[in-house]
């Protein structure tokens, strides 16, 4: 049984359900699979419904509805409305065969001054809504009315002009039936513009700007953003957009008959809501109005083809939107609920019984007391030092909760000072050749810290997977390394599925979610070197110079990479099955290795990671506070050598003096430890140490 | 409201009290008795519309499906009749189609949580479709022997006043009652002001919700009773029309915001007033359909503009999701 249970944890990918939700863009999914349902039952109940002629046909109108739907979609994302998108619509067409039929302008001035025209239509609404702030709804009523009126008053006067000319250019007809091949002429216009506007929503400044006040007016305004004048601009666009729709549309039927544009606002904004471009603002985006546009096109058209009764049109079209949108704010309201209950996705991890640390047990791990009398430096005046680490002055180094690295100085360590400011936490640390402090900062990156003491960034992205549902591009758990020869670094990246403060979850999940990264100083360049690690923490350059050691926090184990020299990729275990979490790896002064267990193992946790669905279930069904975590509380310092054999511990059976280890450092006949829940950090005197001993000296030759 | 500050409703009167002064002054006949009645009974519908409108309005909703509300059941009601059904069987068919659709739109809008614009946009569709496909054979349906007397609703008068006036000014003061006088209109005003305020505090936001659409459908059914009566035929088509967006304009100008909360039938009547008071002169003046609305249009943007000089929103206050 075990047995099946870990090939299917292994060959199902849970993971990507949750990834593939919390991506932007199935929120578009609703309306997206309305329009496929759409279009496959009219394609079944409409004979060449599919055909060259009706797909254009249906491209035409949709291009001209289209353009008037990407301007509704801007306005309603800065939150606003424009109900006056039919009578401009109108004053347009008109203004189009004014300015051809009854002027003789060319095409082209046609096309500018219509453009023009419905711009300075749309910034009438605009001035009145982004600058004198009027209500955006009241107020597009309003000049629903003015331009509609105006529009009537026109046609009394110059319809049968119009109606009797027939304009002949070769272009005004290619506009209006012109295809390019074989796609019609709005359409390409459509495509260039709906490109450009997806481009301009998720890319460009002034985009986010027009999200950002949608989803909150006040903050935009409170962060500067020219709320009027970006506001006014979108109905300005909004008057530019329908416009464009409305020369497609006079160059098409060439009519100005007393219904264009009547109920155009209502169509309109059918589309713009259905395609999920929630009114009030700060949701929507290009492929939404696309979506909304054809689904009612496809379905009013479809009605009409079918020539049903005028009623059952309308009944079948308000039912659909009724459905459509029940369906889509149902899902967009519970989408986050839903990614939340499923994001978690533990897999099976088996681990054999650990090694005895039982007093009187015998073996490396035997628990005693030597760490019960540690000195104690910054009692109560640092806070989660994760790491420590020293300078060749003995001054001490260590990061806190506040985004600092605090500095105590030497010789006693009482006085205390801010190094540096970086503003994330810091995580693990080491000194280059030139004395640079490069430090991990955990949703930051990894941080150079100059002797002069600037703060640089050193990197926070690697290059994306292509395999990865989530973007993994970005550093978001960065968390110990070391410093090649060469001077590259590499460092450990814990998980790529959560953030800093969720790494518990991570370890309930006992996925293998995190990886090994390389930055290379000299070229200014970081990769991935390796990936799908259980929680690779400490990180810490071999001996040999071609390999570095590190631990797998939930795989309870520390592994070799070469990354020079004859083995280079391979990767090797050189200690599983150990007692506890491996943390932080350092060198010690007699040439083996110091390594931190933040927690030990605990039979509960052995056996719920070999039981994936109990903790799915778990994940699910309880609050947070109740889940099943592995301890971090009790842990030990052990030395083990290159081979991987385990020299020696040291314990602290009471825990009360310094409670949690998750790093140490050895310094001059000392051994500093560090702990990430701790209020302190601890000295303890080694026997038999070298008493000249400075890490980053010794590596780079100095001592 | 703050004292010395002049509010929209104020704003709304004074225009209205100076184009009737201006019209009184220069038109001739304009302040007849009989022109002033003329006057009322052509905006009384309007009216009766509007006080449903406010009842959504105030409550943060808006309803777009008012007209097919006043075209489709009345239409019913003389439909069947004229099928030959008996006229109160007819009237009750038509109260419990108005009823019905009424929970549906608050059905819809306060447990499907559908936003109410979109929401009565498309029942009013629906609803127009299955009045054209299913209850009538022709778009203008005709009065029938059935119906006699009940024209009087329209038609006749009571004291001298029309019929319509008093339909128009009874509807006032039950609305006036229920919003002023009674725990549901404490409870829809407080919805209005705050919905997840209420709901917190206990109020049973959901089914006041439910209730005001379906007064709103009511009210907007008893509008479309007094409209055929009057015209002896209920032409159906007038769905098609605009005059959703009047009924906005009239509960919208009077003062009753439409973030909700606010304002109260008094609104409704000065922002009736006022479009009877334009129409009403500029029909007298002979002016043609398409420039009376482009005057309209001017005029109401003239106060909503005046409004926010003299109220203007502050970035702070302005709510989320207002438009």
């Amino acid at each position: 049984m075990e047995a099946l249970a870990r090939l299917r944890y292994r060959l199902w990918p849970d993971h990507l359900l949750g990834e593939i939700l919390s991506k932007r863009w199935t929120e578009t999914a609703i309306p997206v699979i309305v329009l496929i349902a759409v279009a496959i039952a009219l394609g079944r109940a409409i004979d060449g419904f599919f055909s060259i002629v009706s797909l254009a046909d249906q491209a035409r109108q949709a291009g001209e509805i289209g353009f008037v739907v990407l301007g509704m979609a801007l306005v309603v994302i800065v939150g606003g409305i424009d109900l006056s998108v039919g009578s401009m619509f109108a004053l347009c067409d008109f203004c189009a065969l004014f300015c051809l039929d009854i002027l003789n302008l060319p095409v082209a001035a046609v096309f500018v001054i219509t453009l023009l025209f419905g711009a300075t239509l749309g910034a009438i609404n605009g001035f009145l809504i982004g600058y004198l702030r009027l209500r955006a709804f009241i107020t597009t009523l309003i000049t629903l009315i003015i331009y509609r009126s105006a529009y009537d008053l026109l046609i009394q006067d110059y319809s049968n002009r119009i109606a009797a000319s027939f304009p002949d250019f070769p272009s005004w007809n290619f506009v209006g039936g012109g295809e390019l091949f074989g796609v019609p002429s709005v359409a390409l216009v459509y495509i260039v513009i709906a490109v450009f506007g997806h481009v301009f929503l998720t890319r460009l400044r002034p985009g986010w700007h027009i999200t950002a006040i949608g989803g909150s007016r006040r903050s935009a305004y409170n962060s500067g953003i020219a709320v009027r004048r970006t506001i006014a601009l979108c109905y300005v666009a909004s008057g530019a957009l329908t416009a464009l729709g409305a020369v497609f549309f006079a160059a098409r039927l060439g009519t100005v008959g007393g219904d264009v544009g009547v109920g155009l606002e209502v169509t309109v904004l059918t589309a713009t809501v259905l395609g999920g471009i929630s009114l009030g603002g700060g949701k929507g985006s290009v492929a939404k109005a696309l979506a909304g546009t054809l689904i009612v096109l496809l379905v009013t058209n479809g009605l009409t083809t079918l020539s049903v009764r005028g009623g059952f049109n309308r009944m079948a079209l308000a039912s659909i939107l009724l459905v459509a949108a029940i369906i889509d704010i149902r899902w967009l309201k519970n989408r986050t609920r839903i990614i939340s209950k499923v994001y978690v996705s533990p897999t099976y991890h088996y681990l054999p019984p650990p090694p005895s640390t039982e007093i009187g047990g015998g073996g490396p791990f035997e628990q005693n007391d030597k760490l019960r009398d540690v000195t104690l430096i910054g009692l109560g005046r640092i806070e989660a030092p994760e790491d420590v680490i020293l300078d060749r002055h003995d001054n001490l180094y260590a990061g806190s909760r506040h985004g600092d690295i605090m500095r105590f100085l030497a010789p006693d360590y009482e006085k205390m000072e801010v190094y540096a400011h970086i503003g994330g936490q810091p995580l693990g640390m080491a000194f280059d050749r030139q004395d640079n402090l490069y430090c991990c900062i955990g949703g930051m990156g990894l941080y150079r810290i100059t002797p002069d003491r600037k703060v640089e960034k050193a990197t926070d992205e690697t290059n994306r997977s292509i395999y990865s549902v989530n973007d993994d591009s970005r550093l978001r758990l960065a968390d110990d390394l070391d410093i090649a020869p060469d001077g590259r670094i590499f460092f450990s990246e814990a998980t790529v599925r959560y953030e800093m403060h969720e790494w518990p979850v991570d370890g309930l999940e006992a996925r293998g979610n995190g990886r090994i990264v390389c930055y290379d100083p000299n070229r200014n360049t970081t990769r991935t070197v390796l990936r799908g690690l259980k929680f690779p923490n400490g990180v810490c350059v071999a001996s040999d110079g071609q390999s570095i050691l590190f631990a797998e926090t939930f795989g309870a184990s520390i592994n070799r990479y070469w990354f020079d020299g004859p083995r280079t990729g391979e990767v090797e275990v050189v200690i599983d099955n150990l007692p506890g979490y491996p943390d932080n790896i350092n060198l010690a002064s007699d040439g083996n290795y110091w390594l931190a267990l933040v927690g030990m193992r605990s039979p509960v946790i052995d056996l719920a990671w070999r039981m994936a669905g109990f903790r799915r279930r778990m994940a699910k069904r309880l609050p947070l506070d109740e889940w099943l975590f592995p301890n971090i509380n009790t842990g030990c310092v052990v030395k083990f050598n290159e081979k991987g054999e385990v020299l020696e511990s040291f314990w602290d059976l009471a825990g009360a003096n310094h409670p949690m280890i998750t790093s140490m450092r050895e310094h001059r006949g000392y051994l500093y430890l560090g702990g990430i829940s701790n209020n302190r950090i601890g000295r303890y005197k080694l026997e038999n140490a070298d008493p000249n001993f400075v890490q980053y000296d010794k590596r780079w030759g100095r001592a | 409201m703050k004292r010395g500050r002049i509010s929209q409703q104020g704003i709304v009167f004074v225009i209205f009290a100076a184009l009737f002064a201006a019209f009184a002054f220069l038109l001739p006949g304009f302040a007849s008795t009989q022109n002033m009645l003329t006057l009322l009974q052509n905006v009384a519908v309007l009216g009766i519309l509007g006080l449903g409108m406010a009842i959504v309005v105030i409550g943060r909703g808006v309803d777009l499906s008012l007209i097919a509300t006043l075209a489709v059941p009345p239409g019913l009601v003389l439909q069947m009749v004229q099928d030959g059904h008996s006229f109160s069987g007819s009237l009750a068919a038509a109260l419990l189609l108005t009823v019905a659709f009424g929970l549906i739109n608050g059905w819809l809008i306060a447990y499907a949580e559908v936003p109410a614009l979109f929401t009565t946009l498309a029942t009013g569709l629906f609803l127009a479709g299955v009045g054209q496909a299913l209850l009538f054979n022709l778009d203008v349906v005709q009065w029938s022997d059935g119906m006699a007397g009940f024209e009087r609703l329209g038609q006749g008068t009571a004291f001298g006043v029309p019929m319509p006036i008093i339909v128009f000014a009874l509807a006032c003061v039950g609305v006036a009652i229920l919003l002023r006088q009674t725990r549901i209109g404490a409870y829809i005003y407080a919805i209005g002001d705050n919905p997840y305020g209420a709901r917190a505090t206990g109020v049973p936001t959901r089914p006041i919700v439910v209730l005001q659409y379906v007064l709103a459908a009511l009210i907007g059914c008893l509008a479309g009773l007094v409209m055929a009566s009057s015209v002896n035929s209920m032409p159906t088509r007038i769905f098609n029309s605009t005059w959703i967006y009047d009924v906005i304009l009239v509960v919208v100008l009077g003062g009753i915001g439409l973030s909700g909360g606010r304002g109260g039938v008094v609104n409704v009547v000065i922002g009736t007033l006022l479009i009877g008071t334009m129409l009403n002169g500029m029909t007298i003046m002979d002016m043609s359909y398409s420039a009376q609305n482009l005057v309209k249009g001017v005029v109401l943007l003239a106060a909503v503009i005046a409004d926010s000089f003299l109220n203007p929103r502050n970035e702070e206050t302005a709510q989320q999701g207002d438009i």
